[in-house]
């Protein structure tokens, strides 16, 4: 289990970004974070994978402070992020990075099953460089796929995994992500606008100007975020009356 | 007998196994340590100069020849030309590294004059695989020079990389195309330490539908410095595209120098170079899969070269 406790964030520039979060992500559930753009949530995924480093609060995994932490004693410690924006290497391969992250050679039967939980087939993808050359829903399921492969990770971190893939795609992943939590007893960590993620969480926290606003379980949040959605659709519009 | 350098040096450059499957020549501190021709691939001694004339019949399918090149005793300058003449319609591989080795304190050189003349239709696949070995003060250098000429409807991708070790690299690379001829050189260049690099590539865009893609990746670590200069002359209706990507670590220098000269309305001709230290994101990416950080760079300097 992953606890936050009171972390703050600001920028060298001295402004704020995250204001004394407090969260917990227990195992075997899953956990999504919502929340305007902006509000803060890839910042705090940044902190939790240990990519910036608070200022204050403290980051437990399993009981154990890791806040002090550098990324590759996190990872090797169980914690696993799926970035919003993948990276693109010249010169690396599918291959190479499911097999870094699995930290073993793998045979094709393995990174078959590894790709098609996001909808790639392995034939086709298994030697493509992860460079310029893919698509950008290519190159996003990709990104989850390097921290699908990640066998030793206890919390599964992953930003905005919707974003830019097909509906097609989409149906497997829910399905991995639910395996992952019910079968495997992972902590999952969702951060999303969707509402079918939304739809299979057990906790819904919402983030907005570097706080949680709300959090809950799935049945205490969701109908209420639905009709805040609504009243705040266009602030602009309502100050213009 | 070849000694155990030797044959260290040509497991790595060459694939050597103890043996070659096929015609090959293996050039030993400037001397022929063992030749084989094949029925269809003739490996001749040149008139008036050391080196070879290797002769590829016409329509010689499937084969491979080896001709790689060792210098292992400080002192040597080894100099050889070697003449390939590619038969219409063969299709084959040509395989020809090169290591130098010193540890007596004397520097060593290769440098290795390759023609290759491709009748029509010919296709070959050249590699060159370098690297230096050895301690002690004595410089290791290879030239080598290529000069290309390719026939109607013929391909050649020539795919060389310097492993490392080399202190000092001057490779001159130089090519006329004729119609409907394709001309596709990979390179890559590992330089560490103080070493020194400077490759220069000249390709003359000849014939109408000729196309040359050119593609030089380089590492420059330590104090080592690498220049690239390309030229590319579109003369008729052709295509021509080249790349220099260059990762810079420590105090490494890179000057890319490309030059296009279009002299048709139909030539196209584009030039990218990108010079850089590895992005942080990439080695931030592969730390969060749990790879130390050298350990991230290291992977990331591999697959760059490798690819
Ligand atoms: N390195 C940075 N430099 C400048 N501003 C930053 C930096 N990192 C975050 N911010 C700012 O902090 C705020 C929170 O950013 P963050 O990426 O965490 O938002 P988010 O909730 O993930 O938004 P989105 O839904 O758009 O992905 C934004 O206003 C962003 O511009
Ligand atoms: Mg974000």
């Amino acid at each position: 289990m992953l606890k936050i406790e009171n972390l703050s964030w600001s920028l060298g520039t001295g402004e704020s970004i995250l204001k004394n979060v407090s969260l917990e992500i227990p195992d075997g559930k899953l956990t999504v974070i919502t929340g305007p753009n902006g509000g803060g949530k890839t910042s705090l995924a940044k902190l939790i994978a240990g990519l910036e480093t608070p200022e204050s609060g403290s980051i437990l995994l399993d009981g154990e402070d890791i806040t002090g932490w550098d990324i590759t004693t996190r990872a090797r410690s169980g914690i696993g992020y799926a970035f919003q924006q993948p990276v693109r290497f010249k010169g690396l391969n599918v291959r190479d990075l499911l097999e870094l992250s699995a930290q073993k050679p793998l045979e094709d039967r393995e990174i078959c099953e590894v790709l098609g939980k996001v909808g790639l087939c392995a034939n086709e993808y298994i030697d493509r460089t992860i460079d310029a050359s893919l698509s950008g829903g290519e190159a996003k399921r990709i990104e989850i796929a390097t921290v699908l492969a990640k066998k030793d990770a206890k919390v599964l971190v992953f930003d905005e995994p919707e974003a830019g893939i097909d509906l097609w795609s989409f149906s497997n992943l829910i399905e991995a992500f639910e395996r992952l939590k019910a079968t495997e007893n992972k902590s999952l960590l969702i951060i999303s606008h969707q509402e079918r993620i939304l739809g299979i969480s057990d906790y819904i926290a919402v983030i907005a100007d570097g706080e949680v606003t709300k959090f809950g379980t799935k049945d205490e949040i969701l109908g209420g975020l639905l009709g805040d959605e609504k009243a705040e659709r266009c602030p602009l519009g309502k100050d213009a009356n | 007998m070849l000694d155990k350098t030797t044959e260290e040096l040509l497991g790595i450059v060459s694939d050597w196994t103890g043996k070659f499957n096929g015609a090959y020549n293996i050039r030993s501190n400037g001397q022929c340590a063992g030749r084989q021709s094949s029925e269809n691939i003739l490996i001749e001694n040149k008139e008036g100069a050391p080196g070879l004339v290797i002769r590829i019949k016409p329509g010689t399918k499937g084969e491979t020849v080896y001709i790689p090149a060792c210098v292992t005793q400080g002192g040597i300058d080894d100099l050889v030309y070697n003449d390939f003449y590619v038969g219409e319609g063969a299709d084959v591989i040509i395989v020809a590294g090169c290591g130098v080795h010193t540890s007596d304190g004397h520097d060593v050189r290769h440098n290795g004059i390759h023609r290759f003349i491709l009748d029509k239709g010919a296709k070959v696949l050249y590699k060159e695989k370098h690297i230096g070995t050895g301690a002690g003060s004595g410089a290791k250098r290879i030239d080598p020079v290529t000069e290309i000429e390719q026939g109607e409807d013929s391909y050649l991708e020539m795919d060389t990389i310097q492993i490392g070790g080399v202190d000092s690299t001057y490779r001159k690379t130089s090519g006329k195309l004729g119609k409907g001829a394709k001309l596709v050189i990979k390179e890559r260049i590992m330089t560490d330490k103080d070493q020194r690099a400077q490759t220069d590539f000249a390709v003359e865009l000849n014939g109408e539908d000729s196309g040359a893609d050119i593609v030089s990746r380089s590492v420059a670590k330590g104090n080592s410095y690498q220049e690239y200069h390309s030229k590319i002359s579109g003369n008729a209706r052709c295509t021509g595209h080249s790349e220099c990507d260059a990762i810079l670590a420590d105090n490494g220098k890179v000057n890319a120098a490309p030059e296009l000269y279009a002299g048709d309305l139909d030539a196209s001709l584009i030039h990218e170079a990108a010079i850089g230290k590895i992005a942080g994101e990439q080695i931030i990416k592969l730390r969060t899969l749990g790879l130390t950080e050298e350990e991230a760079e290291r992977k990331i300097i591999d697959g760059f070269l490798r690819g």
